[in-house]
């Protein structure tokens, strides 16, 4: 027997120059930047402070880092897929047979939505709910730095997939019975599902550890109804990642169990059944859309409340209208397959019940334009991405209420006009959002602002760039252009989709100039720096300490008793002359200890999932005995919590009044 | 902004100028009436977002804070009345809209026959990796990536696939439906002009899915019957035997015809797909067993 089971030399594609030149690449920037970590000697400190840390907000700076690293693999894939479809017009074949570029467009699909769109959700929530809510770390913070290092073992094997073997070549769907073992042989369809189940378990723990630290350990005094709307919208998001991921999690497994066992869930023989796996696909797949947008919905209040000095329009409406789309979300799964032929009775209501999500969607949309009006509104930059937002995500809602026609469904589903559409709200609604968010939040985290004019000139690269990159799409897919096509025989397409390509690079701009932005704000960090907490004069509890805040988040849990807690807090201080900040008593805190239990787990996972997708059994095995003693020491360990004295607190707290005083 | 407006206009246009084929350009009663429910929901819709659109940016360029002519209202933060617009505004464009999405989904479903004094030409669909064929029982001929049919005439399909799924897809004659083996799903078009038409599968079906295209030829009743009548004197027939090559994977294929097909051939295909993984494995041979 074959101690490494199917991985041989084979597995590395020598002969594949683009792969080889992207792994090479890739391979250089890793070793550079592990080399020169090492060799200045950083490797204790970020061991120390950041990768065994349990801090939510470094481990949301983390999950940030992970996704805008994969923003650019998913983004690499795209600028393939648009220049390839550019090219391969008529006779042309392009320059990706059709083995690459499939395994491109399942890469993206998956890239974009598990590890790109999902770190970033995840990362701001983890960055900014304890600190809305008033508190000192989630419920289980040891429990989150696992859930991050899962979701880094997911991203890391589908990463490997480019160099070790293949990544599916299925569609991030991997509908079967092309994903069964009979039609894909390979270790693709096992990568996907490898690396979907690990990040899945990591996903799923983030719900649990999130719907309890917001039901459970708010600052005292702030009632449901006194939350900022963004925790609203992230308990909304994790109930649904708490009911759906275990979906997810389960059709894969019985896919797995057909690849791995034989088994005939899903098979076309044997009475297995491929409909259920798309119906149980999209029984998660749809609430993951709203598990997305949620939280960029909150961000997108918070921006327009604090950027108008008004409190956001509507809230009690905003809560409602988040909860209503919280529990739609699971009533509209078949709209994604109107097309299997499921009958008059299901499709009409399946596609009405898809309709009725744009009514809390649409009050959301006013409620902003309310928001705004009586306000003194910034144009700050979360507030461009905000109204950037607001402008192409109506459109983007209308063609998915288009969609949502059974008839019109019919004639452009598969199409380039769906592609066109989902882009069309997870763009602006997603990507938008969670670039709002981190600009708003940024200084919160770092002590300095990002640079405006860099800002600026990346905020309508992407929105300009977006709108010459997708709504020639909508043409073609009305032209009769299906998706996922390597190459095409119709000559017209092709000049639209030479200007789809052209908006493509006008984005790459864009990150381009956010990674400038970046630079830029850290070398200027002097002149952008913000003593106070509160560059945005902000509305919510995060901005009342210091930026960063210290681990610890706040020395005396603030009370609150009201809505924007701090805005009122603000106005009565000004109001009664500002009689100085109170003198504390600060007592000692306790605040968990960093635990390398997460990325020792995640080391394990990875080793199971490598092994598993080779069938390297022995390996296999090996990770699961790994992983259960780390969960085992873990669960003996002796202390803990680490104790911040009273006099430390003191002294920090002094040294910001001290600052802001200057 | 107002740059970014303007580009949005002119693609807008440029959109709709643009469409002379595809799904904007119907040759039959179901895509014409398809694309109907098309313009009526978008005409529906574009009617509250345009002005929505406007407002945001009107309202957002307003309320600047540098504009010391607009009002500050900090506490403008509820209105029941506006509570009440803004609820009922999307309300009622989703009742218009859900009143066409639920009228269409019944008069367009896939399955229902298209009413006509003609009588239907039946074709069995069976999706291949990666090529079409199309099987004429009532003629008993079959064609390989080229559907002709008369003009004028209800064509009422079944169909199904030999493996994975793919999607019949014919844009200017009507939407298109899954093909899943071992089940049968239905669909029924016409073709109200002559001419040529393209088809293709909609649903990605592994590595020759870009080639799995056909053409389909809407020409005038008697052209049909002489064509049926030319298609039965030439070409190999289609049994179990030929079905099972014709099955083998295979991309880019030119379109050719069958001069007879066996009887319940599709049914045979059809079981295949259901059978257990035990007797999937015997081959394909003889026609005796389909005609059972």
């Amino acid at each position: 027997m074959n101690l490494l089971g199917k991985l041989d030399w084979s597995a590395i594609p020598f002969d594949q120059p683009i792969i080889m030149g992207a792994a090479g690449v890739v391979a250089l920037g890793i070793v550079f930047v592990l080399g020169s970590v090492t060799l200045k000697g950083y490797v204790p400190y970020l061991w120390r402070e950041w990768i065994t840390s349990v801090d939510h907000k470094r481990i949301g700076v983390m999950y940030m880092v992970l996704a805008l690293l994969m923003l650019l693999r998913g983004f690499s894939d795209a600028i393939m897929m648009r220049a390839q479809q550019a090219v391969a017009a008529g006779g042309a074949q392009g320059y990706l047979p059709s083995e690459h570029f499939d395994q491109i467009f399942s890469a993206h699909g998956t890239i974009m939505i598990f590890f790109v769109a999902m770190p970033l959700v995840i990362g701001l929530m983890n960055f900014a709910v304890p600190l809305q809510l008033g508190i000192r770390d989630v419920a289980f913070p040891t429990l989150n730095s696992v859930s991050l290092w899962l979701t880094a073992s997911g991203i890391l094997l589908t990463n490997v997939s480019l160099v070790i073997g293949e990544f599916a070549r299925t569609g991030w769907v991997a509908y079967p019975p092309l994903s069964e073992l009979q039609f894909s042989p390979g270790v693709g369809v096992d990568y996907y599902l490898w690396a979907l189940q690990i990040s899945g378990i990591g996903t799923l723990l983030t719900g649990i550890n999130f719907v309890t630290t917001i039901l459970k350990t708010r600052a005292p005094g702030m009632s449901l109804m006194r939350m900022p709307v963004f925790c609203w919208t992230a308990l909304a998001s994790n109930l649904l990642i708490v009911a759906a991921f275990p979906v997810l999690t389960a059709t894969l497994a019985m896919l797995l169990l057909d690849r791995y066992l034989g088994f005939h869930f899903f098979s076309v023989d044997a009475g297995g059944n491929p409909m259920m796996y798309v119906n149980l696909f999209w029984v998660w797949g749809h609430p993951e859309v709203y598990i997305l947008v949620l939280p960029a919905f909150g961000i997108y209040s918070e921006v327009s409340a604090t950027f108008s000095g008004k409190p956001l329009f509507g809230y009690r409406s905003m809560v409602a209208a988040t909860m209503v789309i919280c529990v739609l979300a699971y009533t509209v799964w078949l709209h994604h397959f109107f097309t299997m032929g499921a009958g008059a009775n299901v499709n009409a209501f399946f596609g009405v019940a898809s309709m009725i999500i744009a009514v809390p969607t649409g009050v959301k949309i006013f409620n902003w334009l309310f928001t705004m009006y009586g306000g003194r509104v910034r144009f700050a930059l979360p507030v461009l991405w905000t109204i950037g937002f607001m402008v192409t995500f109506v459109l983007g809602g209308l063609t998915g209420v288009l969609l949502a026609v059974p008839p019109v469904d019919w004639q452009v589903h598969n199409s380039l006009f769906l592609v066109a559409h989902f882009h069309h709200v997870i763009i602006p609604g997603v990507v938008f959002g969670t670039f709002a968010g981190y600009v708003y939040w940024f200084p919160k985290a770092f002590g300095f602002k990002l640079d405006e004019r860099w800002g600026r000139r990346a905020f309508w690269c992407w929105f300009i760039g977006f709108h010459i990159a997708f709504r020639p799409l909508y043409v073609v897919g009305l032209m009769g252009m299906t998706r996922r096509l390597q190459h095409y025989d119709v000559l017209s397409w092709q000049p639209w989709l030479l200007v789809a390509a052209a908006g493509a690079v006008v984005i790459f701009a864009g990150v381009v100039c956010q990674i400038v932005q970046f630079v830029v704000s850290i070398r200027a960090r002097e002149e952008l720096r913000d003593v106070t907490g509160d560059p945005w004069n902000g509305r919510t509890l995060e901005w009342s300490t210091a930026s960063p805040p210290p681990a610890w988040n706040f020395a005396v849990l603030p009370r609150a008793a009201e809505r924007d807690s701090y805005w009122n807090r603000k106005l009565r201080a000004r109001a009664t002359e500002g009689v100085s900040a109170q003198t504390y008593q600060y007592e000692p805190i306790e605040i968990p200890k960093n635990s390398a239990i997460g990325v020792v787990n995640a080391f394990f996972a990875v080793m199971t999932g490598f092994a598993l997708i080779w069938h390297i059994w022995w390996m296999a095995g090996m990770g699961l005995v790994g992983a259960f003693v780390t969960l085992l020491a873990f669960a003996f360990r002796h202390d803990e919590e680490v104790e911040i004295s009273a006099e430390q607190i003191a002294q920090f707290e002094r040294r910001h009044q001290a600052e802001v005083a200057l | 902004m107002r740059y970014s407006l303007l580009i949005g206009v002119l693609i807008s246009a440029a959109t709709l100028s643009g469409c002379t084929e595809g799904v904007l350009d119907p040759k039959g009663p179901i895509a014409a009436a398809e694309r109907q429910i098309l313009f009526n929901s978008l005409g529906i819709m574009l009617a509250i977002v345009i002005p929505t659109i406007l407002a945001t940016l009107g309202v957002a360029y307003w309320f600047r804070s540098s504009n010391k002519r607009a009002r500050y209202l900090p506490d403008f933060t509820y209105s029941g009345r506006l509570e009440m617009l803004v609820w009922s505004i999307p309300i009622m464009t989703v009742l218009l809209v859900g009143g066409v999405a639920w009228v269409g989904s019944y008069e367009l479903d896939p399955p229902k026959a298209i009413a006509s004094a003609v009588k239907p030409v039946r074709v069995q669909i069976v999706s291949l990796d990666w090529k079409w064929l199309f099987i004429y029982p009532d003629e008993g001929i079959a064609s390989v990536n080229r559907l002709t049919v008369p003009v004028g005439t209800p064509i009422s399909f079944e169909l199904t696939s030999s493996g994975v799924m793919n999607s019949f897809f014919v844009p200017q004659l009507g939407g298109q439906i899954y093909t899943m083996a071992g089940m049968v799903t239905r669909l029924h078009l016409q073709a109200d002009y002559a001419g040529t038409y393209r088809g293709m599968s909609a649903n990605y079906s592994g590595a020759g899915f870009s080639d799995m295209v056909f053409s389909v030829d809407a020409v005038p009743a008697e052209r049909f019957a002489q064509w049926v009548a030319a298609t039965r004197t030439t070409g190999p027939a289609l049994d179990a035997q030929s079905y099972a090559s014709l099955a083998k994977p295979s991309q880019a294929i030119a379109p050719f015809t069958y001069r007879a097909v066996a009887p319940n051939l599709f049914n045979y295909i059809l079981s295949a797909g259901m059978r257990t993984a035990d007797t999937s494995q015997r081959p394909l041979t003889r026609v005796t067993e389909v005609e059972q």
